[in-house]
């Protein structure tokens, strides 16, 4: 089987300090180390090399994927071009944390082919910035995108988290005015989730952050107020202005083929979904990196739909067509209750569908 | 003439006023159960009897003592459950013996299903030999209680032994009373066999097993014996005693004797209990008297919380069955719960014996109905109706007349708590009869109450508005006419069926209300709003509404890692299949059971 396109993931486990909500993985920092871990990355690049093959999109996640180097970056980037036709519209993402970037440091990954940066700034409230363990201030968060639009980035993507203790709408709307009067196209709005072992996982981090009904009001709050702004919200957690939706993500809930590289980096690539063991030594010893299979025969209705109604397009009606009768036959219901649009073709969910989407979904394809 | 030597006893107490550590010392002083083998209530040997200190099986047990005049005499104790749910095992045991040990506690003393016991056993001509025990406890007062048996029961106790079963003091003297008060057993040894069935329970290696009480002649190995109520004809196999833990096969047993018969019974149904067992070839003239046969008067529907486990559910009600005849039950259906079975049993308490059972004997997660009592409803065709299923009650247009069954309470109590019972009897729609003075400090009070007022938790609330000092006894009166309405509970318009019960007019507003309010705390929010409604006939009397639920919503898939996304899907898929689909609303087992305790 071959592939037309792919996106290529390439995540950087690194962390100068772990924030206590997350539970992604991550390491400490150490200089030898990662060196090690970007010459496994290019390793693994040249593995599944195929000239015929475009990478439409690269994205750095993490971890820290800014704790690498502009040189490192730009390594990895040139091999990925050398194994694969890397266009010159390809959208190459950069996940940064703003204490780790400067003008200086952006100019160069400018120049070593990112052409999309995202930054996690969480909140432009200090208070909260604490709250959540990161090290910068809403300052420096400020600078982080003004330095990246100076050094010549038109994507830029901002993180932001609600549901965080005693947010208020006007709170979260402060946050959003600030970020949206910057040079910003792109917006991630997570609700904090308290993941099962983070030390947030505790009773009295759950008793101070707000309960389902504010959390859902400060969520619609957002999704109005950005509208207003002009970025419209595409999936679940995404808004952008129209033309900035970052095509990477977009490919996960697609279908579409996408490579994982590094350690507990996933997989849809030829046909199969499969990841890489949580375990850094080993992605860096290992010549090619070790993949488990989660499925191999992905994208089946339940799954499809499921990605697909994470995005505001939704899905179409006839694209399981041995499906489609269970389908209609429970929009009206689901339309009556506002938690969906259809227009004949496609069902999209609402932002208060997308509050329950879990709801929602298991309602239609079960 | 039947055996001089022996004495078949039972013993009569209180819950907690030490039946069983009293039925331990015994095994131990006459030496049937080894020091080292012994352990706490050895003749409650399942484990809910353990748990909850109650006997719920009668068991018997053969025993030797040699007494102080130098003779050695057999014992035959009967160990009988003491709450009222059980009563029909002790009016069984009660048949098989000459006499009862009474133990009453030397602080609490004579409490109601005491006295049920104790009247049932003078009934049945026993000699009662009454004991005091607890006497080591700080609050003892063996004067005062002995003084309580005399004037409540009329029978002499000043000279009663006082023991204390727990720390072995004064148990020779019991053994002795046994001897000297309790008649030897009457009977001819030489007349045709004709022996009671007091009990039977299922072996899996030898067929039924019946425990029977010898009044004429004698039995053994290789007898043919009839079963005179079912003509069922069997041969002996074995004929013996019961140890504290095996069948002793003895080969015979005869006139005078408690023993157990064995005889390759494939059915239970063969043997009821009660029957008399005779010889075949030399039959006696006519059965003994038998027991009444004991009625349901509690029914619930069980269903199994996994519709797949159907047929384990019949499986092990069979089983149970087998041995506890007063469990009764037939297949049916309910919209909300599919297929399970209308049980039928003699109290509450043996209600949750047997929902327990099934639950941990059998592994099985159940969904219970609110119980019912049988209504007896005339209709305007002159037909006669008894309901024990809310959802078969008439069309309200169509019943002339509509009764419910009443029950006549003994509630004893000290005198502080009888305001705060006057008020329980009376919520209760119970009608005050009279108030005894057992001495300065307790009184017996006797209500008429509406069964199906009881049913519920009334036992639990007596026991927290007397801080567990009040005990209560009931027994059956009739049927008395009553102003009864079927309440109905919808979910999203559609009546759920098994929430329907009947109630009493005037009760049933408040009720509807609870009801209304413990559901919406037990049904949680869904995608849809659920209007929970509480109506009599189309009328709606009580009304709530479960939000729909706001957040429900996997924010990040991050690096294309779905897994957990579908993990979730997964989950839930896993999850629908432990609630009950009502159309759109998805009930939990917790709401069906949580409307069964309205007050906790």
């Amino acid at each position: 089987m071959t592939t037309k396109d792919t996106g290529i993931y390439i995540h950087i486990p690194f962390c100068a300090k772990k924030c206590a909500y997350c539970d992604f993985y991550s390491e400490p920092y150490r200089k030898n180390t990662v060196e090690d871990y970007v010459n496994a990355v290019i390793r693994n690049v040249k593995a599944y090399s195929d000239k015929s093959c475009v990478a439409d999109t690269v994205y750095f996640g993490g971890g820290t994927p800014s704790l690498l180097s502009p040189e490192q970056v730009g390594k990895i980037l040139r091999e990925i071009s050398d194994s694969f036709i890397l266009p010159d519209n390809a959208e190459i993402t950069l996940e940064t944390n703003p204490n780790t970037v400067d003008f200086r440091k952006l100019s160069a990954y400018r120049g070593a082919g990112i052409n999309r940066i995202s930054i996690g700034v969480q909140s432009m409230i200090d208070t909260e910035l604490r709250f959540l363990s990161r090290k910068h201030t809403a300052e420096r968060a400020e600078k982080a995108v003004t330095d990246a639009y100076n050094a010549g980035f038109e994507n830029i993507s901002c993180d932001v988290m609600i549901a965080l203790p005693e947010q208020s709408p006007e709170s979260l709307t402060y946050t959003l005015e600030k970020i949206t009067a910057l040079p910003v196209r792109h917006i991630s709005g997570y609700i904090l989730k308290i993941e099962h072992g983070t030390p947030f996982d505790t009773e009295s981090i759950k008793n101070i952050i707000p309960d389902d009904d504010t959390t859902a009001d400060l969520y619609i709050k957002m999704v109005d107020f950005l509208k207003k702004k002009g970025f419209l919200q595409y999936e679940v957690s995404n808004f952008a202005v129209s033309g900035f939706e970052s095509r990477h993500n977009c490919r996960y809930w697609k279908c579409l083929d996408y490579i994982g590289i590094g350690a507990s980096a996933h997989s849809c690539h030829k046909g199969k979904r499969f990841r890489v063991e949580r375990d850094l030594q080993e992605f860096i010893e290992n010549p090619v990196q070790k993949t488990i299979i989660t499925d191999d025969n992905p994208c089946g209705f339940e799954e499809y739909a499921m990605l697909r109604l994470r995005l505001s397009e939704g899905l179409n009606v006839n694209d399981f067509p041995e499906h489609k009768s269970g389908l209609l036959k429970k929009i009206p219901e689901l339309v009556k209750s506002g938690y969906i649009n259809y227009d004949g073709e496609y069902i999209s969910l609402t932002p208060e569908g997308f509050l329950v989407s879990n709801s929602v979904i298991e309602y239609l394809v079960f | 003439m039947a055996n001089q030597k022996i004495r078949n006893f039972c013993i009569i107490a209180h819950i907690d006023h030490g039946k069983s550590t009293l039925a331990d010392r015994i095994l131990e002083k006459t030496e049937t159960v080894a020091v080292r083998d012994m352990e706490d209530q050895l003749l409650d040997n399942m484990d809910i009897e353990r748990e909850r200190g109650i006997t719920i099986k009668a068991r018997a047990v053969r025993l030797k003592y040699t007494a102080k005049d130098g003779e050695e005499y057999i014992f035959n104790l009967i160990d009988t459950p003491g709450h009222v749910d059980f009563n029909y095992e002790v009016s069984r045991s009660l048949v098989a013996c000459e006499g009862a040990i009474l133990v009453v506690d030397a602080s609490q003393g004579i409490e109601a299903q005491t006295l049920a016991n104790t009247y049932l056993a003078i009934e049945n001509d026993l000699e009662v030999v009454p004991v005091v025990n607890k006497i080591d406890l700080p609050s003892a007062d063996p004067e005062r209680v002995c003084n309580e048996v005399e004037n409540v029961i009329g029978i002499p106790a000043m000279d009663a032994p006082r023991i204390s079963a727990k720390m072995g003091i004064n148990i020779d003297e019991v053994l002795e009373r046994i001897v000297t008060d309790i008649p030897a057993p009457s009977g001819d040894t030489e007349k045709p066999l004709k022996a009671l069935i007091f009990d039977s329970y299922y072996d899996s290696y030898k067929g039924v097993i019946i425990y029977v009480r010898i009044k004429e002649g004698r039995v053994k190995t290789g007898d043919n014996i009839r079963l005179m109520a079912t003509g069922a004809v069997f041969t002996v196999v074995e004929a013996g005693f019961m140890d504290a833990d095996k069948l002793v096969n003895n080969g015979s047993l005869e006139a005078g004797e408690v023993g157990y018969i064995s005889a390759s019974i494939k059915s239970i149904g063969d043997t009821q209990v009660g029957d008399t067992v005779t010889n075949n070839d030399n039959p006696c003239d006519e059965a003994l008297e038998g027991y009444r046969k004991v009625n349901p008067m509690v029914f619930s529907g069980i269903y199994p919380a996994d519709g797949a486990k159907y047929g384990d559910l019949r499986d092990a009600l069979e089983k149970l069955q087998l041995n506890d005849a007063s469990l009764s039950f037939e297949p049916e259906t309910s919209i909300a719960l599919g297929f399970g079975f209308r049980c039928g049993f003699l109290g509450l308490l043996h209600m949750e014996i047997i929902q327990e059972r099934l639950e941990r004997e059998y592994n099985l997660d159940l969904i219970t109905t609110a119980p019912s009592v049988i209504y007896k409803v005339t209709l305007t065709s002159g037909e006669v109706q008894y309901i024990d299923n809310p959802t078969n009650y008439p069309d309200p247009a169509l019943i002339q007349t509509a009764e419910e069954p009443m029950v006549k309470a003994d509630i004893l109590t000290p005198s502080e708590f009888v305001g705060n019972i006057m008020e329980l009897c009376q919520d209760r729609r119970g009608i005050f009869k009279d108030m005894q003075y057992l001495d300065d400090t307790r009184v017996n009070l006797h209500y008429e109450l509406p069964l199906n007022e009881i049913v519920y938790d009334f036992f639990d609330v007596l026991k927290s508005r007397t801080r567990g000092y009040a005990s209560f006894d009931y027994e059956m009166l009739g049927y008395v006419p009553s102003k009864l309405v079927k309440l109905d509970i919808l979910l999203n318009g559609d009546i759920v069926d098994a929430l329907s019960f009947i109630i009493h007019a005037d009760k049933a507003y408040g009720r509807a209300r609870k009801i209304a309010e413990k559901l919406k705390e037990n049904i949680p929010r869904q995608l849809f709003e659920v209007p929970i409604q509480a109506a009599i006939g189309g009328k709606v009397i009580a009304r709530e509404t479960v939000k729909a639920m706001r957040k429900d919503v996997l924010a990040k898939c991050y690096g294309g890692d779905i897994t957990r996304k579908k993990k979730l899907l997964e989950k839930q898929k896993e999850g629908k299949k432990r609630m009950r689909q009502l159309g759109t609303v998805e009930v939990p087992q917790e709401a069906f059971m949580s409307v069964l305790k309205l007050d906790s």
